[in-house]
């Protein structure tokens, strides 16, 4: 019996660099494979090449025994295959329905539009995908969105669906919802190719796993005999699940001190952080973080309340001004607000630094002095891109990340507010976030590391703030903390 | 009075309607249409070099939409094939037009001065039965037949783009194009097809100024109306019926305006011009973004 899908030796390349170098992919009817590997491995790459988006460099796909050559999506969409995209593809001006019928042949020329809104009811009831056909794309959270293109694969007739990262934006009971609709469909014959970087949903869902690294396969396994720890080794090539390394330390004196401090959206709050300290904020996203983080690198206005840098009132200081005195910020978006995506690597490492050395000389900038530069960091942040000219919408989100850390930190903040810094990022990449700015708070820096995700903070903090409703709810070291405790005041209830 | 205002105004929107009917089908599939006048006036150059030359009004009306689809096809080449930006190709394609149309009136009569082309305004059609109701129907139901022609397009359009696969997937364009993408279509086929087919529209809007009412072409003799066309199209919110609207009452604005010079009512003319243009600035800086805008509008395809 032949498999559903067989992909042998796909090559391709970006330029310079091999993002799928000779990599085989088999999938069976009534599978889930998990296809494993850290940010920028290759993964989605392979999957545009089987969807026809990307034409490879060379390899063979076959689909059901049947070559698809012609690589474009209208071929492998007319072969069953159907792709879930990391960001949809759907039209949110449209409804449901519309964006079910768009390009759709079963809707016909002339559009049926009530008999496919029917057809949206009943699939959607029998898979449990609670989708109204009329509602507009809009209005819908992502992970309804999400079931809208799996609902367009399942009345495409797809035998072969490829998820993308389809767990990246979801809230953790969409995670579940997703992963029962996932057992569903295997029930009923389909093939899954199911790409995250996180491995317990893919020990959960998955029946066989591949894994990825710089374009090559580094491991396959049945997942039954699959532990966790040996496939994140495959992922990176060493073993990361160990805990970061937060070796104790006596802290320096007061560096940052908030008093009284308000703004739009934050509550009055109170607190400090030393020199070698990182001050952790836990708690459940919208709860003010992005205020906080706002409000110290000036860009919320203060209200009320002193913020003070190494003796210095910045309360109502200029954000350049902020930045002069030593101050570091890594926004959580950072593809909007730290980086402009569409310039290239060098030209982000020096946007804050542009009017010194080596970055310029006099009034003009200094092109050489810009590229030696980026090479050096590049090197020492262990970027992977093409080269300093490459633009930076290009890179894999680990490493726009890197791209931030390398111009944020390369000059020795005071101080580094750091907020979601390891979203969206794989272990790989996240244990390289959390160990460099561990090493700041090494050399002396007061760090403020927001995040939404509890293990991360626990591992990281020297003492942990929890938020809710714009305040701080409690303060405690992490020698204290109770997990229990913890959870009850991210919910907002008081102690 | 009334009656003959409304007449005029029938009469100023009907060249208006055709061109932001091609309008449409640029901006629903994310194209800004600013070479509409240009369109327009290689419309309503062809019509007359077109049924002089053949002797029929048919042959005009066919030479109108090539003449529109020519420029269109410029613009859409430029601006969607090599991603320049819109605004630019579209004012490049109006002076390009302008200088073209003017230079071949010039060659065509073989000397320094420009032909002059004289034909008789197409006659109108009365609707046997509906042109014999009284009042309306010498109003409504006795009309050269452009301006049938443009209701008709108007109702051919409205079930296009609320009907058809290729009116979903063209709207779907503007809206997202990697959705389409996706969905197996080509976007950057739709947006060529559909600027294309916009100019030979507007083209026709051309033939009814030249062709239909006054029987000859003059240098830049549309005049601006392709702007005007543009306000309309944004006015009335990307949608046929709503254009339609729009262009019916800066029709009615402009011919009360013209009353109003005749009886001496003191309003400067320049000042009833800039009336549909504050309307459509309002709107582009109100509701209109909000809403019914195509969200990919002037972006150029991705790579
Ligand atoms: N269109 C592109 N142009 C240039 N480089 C690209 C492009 N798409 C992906 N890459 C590069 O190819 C590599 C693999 O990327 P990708 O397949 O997206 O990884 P993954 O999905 O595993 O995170 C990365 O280094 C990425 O920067
Ligand atoms: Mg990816």
């Amino acid at each position: 019996m032949t498999s559903l899908l067989e992909m042998r030796g796909i090559v391709r390349c970006f330029g310079p660099l091999r993002a799928n170098d000779g990599i085989d992919l088999t999938v069976e009817a009534g599978h889930i494979l998990g296809l494993l590997g850290e940010n920028g491995s290759g993964k989605s790459t392979l999957m545009k090449v089987l969807f026809g988006m990307l034409p490879p460099d060379a390899g063979t796909i076959a689909f059901r025994g049947r070559p698809l050559a012609g690589h474009h999506p209208r071929e492998a969409m007319e072969a069953g295959i159907a792709m879930i995209h990391q960001h949809f593809m759907l039209v949110e001006a449209m409804t449901v329905t519309e964006n079910v019928m768009l390009g759709w042949p079963d809707a016909g020329r002339i559009l049926k539009r009530g008999e496919v809104a029917e057809r949206v009811r009943e699939t959607s009831r029998r898979f449990g995908l609670d989708l109204d056909p009329h509602v507009p794309i809009a209005g819908l959270s992502l992970g309804r969105r999400q079931r809208v293109e799996i609902l367009k694969a399942i009345l495409r007739k797809a035998d072969l669906l490829i998820l993308d990262e389809p767990t990246s934006n979801l809230a953790p009971p969409e995670v579940a919802d997703l992963l029962s609709i996932l057992r569903r469909l295997k029930s009923e014959g389909k093939g899954i190719v199911f790409i995250s970087h996180k491995l317990p949903e893919v020990l959960e869902v998955c029946d066989d796993v591949v894994v990825l690294r710089a374009g090559r396969v580094t491991g396959r396994a049945p997942v039954a005999g699959a532990s966790r720890a040996q496939l994140a080794e495959m992922m990176v090539g060493r073993d990361i699940t160990a805990p970061h390394a937060l070796t104790p330390r006596e802290p320096g004196p007061s560096r940052v001190v908030a008093r009284e401090l308000s703004a739009a959206g934050l509550s009055p709050l109170s607190f400090e952080i030393r020199g070698g300290e990182i001050l952790g904020v836990a708690g459940v996203d919208g709860n003010g973080q992005l205020e906080l983080v706002d409000a110290i690198a000036g860009l919320n206005r203060a209200r009320g309340g002193t913020l003070v840098l190494d003796g210095n009132d910045i309360t109502h200081a200029s954000v350049a001004a902020r930045v002069a005195a030593g101050m570091a910020y890594m926004p959580a978006d950072r593809g909007h607000r730290a980086l402009v995506r569409d310039m290239t690597v060098a030209e982000n490492l020096m946007l804050r630094d542009s009017r010194r050395e080596p970055y310029a000389r006099g009034w003009l900038l200094d092109a050489a002095g810009r590229t030696r530069s980026a090479r050096r960091l590049m090197a020492d942040y262990d970027i992977r891109a093409a080269g300093p000219g490459a633009i930076t919408a290009r890179l894999s989100g680990g490493n726009q990340q890197k791209v931030v850390i390398a111009r944020e930190l390369d000059r020795s903040p005071a101080v580094l507010v750091a907020h979601q810094a390891a979203w969206g990022l794989d272990p790989g990449a996240t244990r390289f976030v959390l160990d460099r700015v561990i090493g700041l708070r090494d050399a002396g820096a007061a760090v403020l590391y927001v995040s939404s995700e509890l293990e991360e903070v626990l591992a990281i903090s020297d003492r942990i703030a929890v938020m809710s409703g714009g305040a701080f709810v409690a303060i405690v070291r992490r020698a204290d903390a109770d997990l229990r405790q913890i959870g009850l005041w991210m919910a907002g209830r008081a102690a | 009075m009334t009656i003959d205002i409304i007449a005029a105004a029938i009469r100023i929107a009907t060249p208006l309607l055709f061109a932001a009917l091609g309008g449409l089908l640029s901006e629903r599939s994310g194209v800004f249409a600013v070479g509409l006048e240009g369109m327009m006036l290689a419309g309503a150059f062809a019509a007359i070099i077109g049924a002089s030359a053949t002797g029929s009004a048919l042959g005009g009306i066919a030479l109108a939409i090539v003449g529109g689809a020519i420029i269109a096809t410029a613009v859409a080449v430029i601006a969607v094939r090599y991603r320049a930006d819109n605004m630019v190709t579209g004012l490049a394609a109006n002076i390009l037009a302008l200088g073209l149309t003017s230079y071949l009136l010039r060659v065509i009569a073989g000397g320094g001065a420009p032909a002059s082309i004289h034909l008789d305004p197409l006659a109108s059609w009365p609707i046997p039965y509906l042109s014999d109701i009284p009042t309306i129907g010498p109003l409504l139901f006795d009309q050269p037949p452009l301006t049938y022609l443009a209701v008709i397009g108007c109702v051919l359009m409205s079930l296009f783009l609320r009907r058809t696969q290729a009116g979903l997937t063209l709207t779907a364009t503007g809206e997202n194009p990697e959705a389409v993408f996706a969905s197996g279509s080509s976007p950057m086929r739709v947006r060529m097809i559909a600027i294309i087919t916009g100019g030979a529209i507007a083209g026709l809007g051309g033939a009814v100024l030249s062709l239909q009412q006054v029987g000859t072409f003059t240098d830049g003799m549309t005049g601006g109306r392709g702007y005007l066309a543009l306000a309309s199209l944004i006015v009335g919110r990307w949608t046929p019926w709503g254009a339609a609207i729009a262009c019916l009452a800066f029709g009615a604005a402009e011919a009360l305006e013209l009353r109003m010079q005749t009886f001496g009512v003191p309003v400067s003319s320049y000042i009833v011009q800039m009336v549909p243009y504050l309307i459509a600035l309002a709107v582009l800086a109100g509701i209109g973004r909000s809403s019914r805008m195509p969200a990919s509008i002037g972006q150029p395809l991705p790579r």
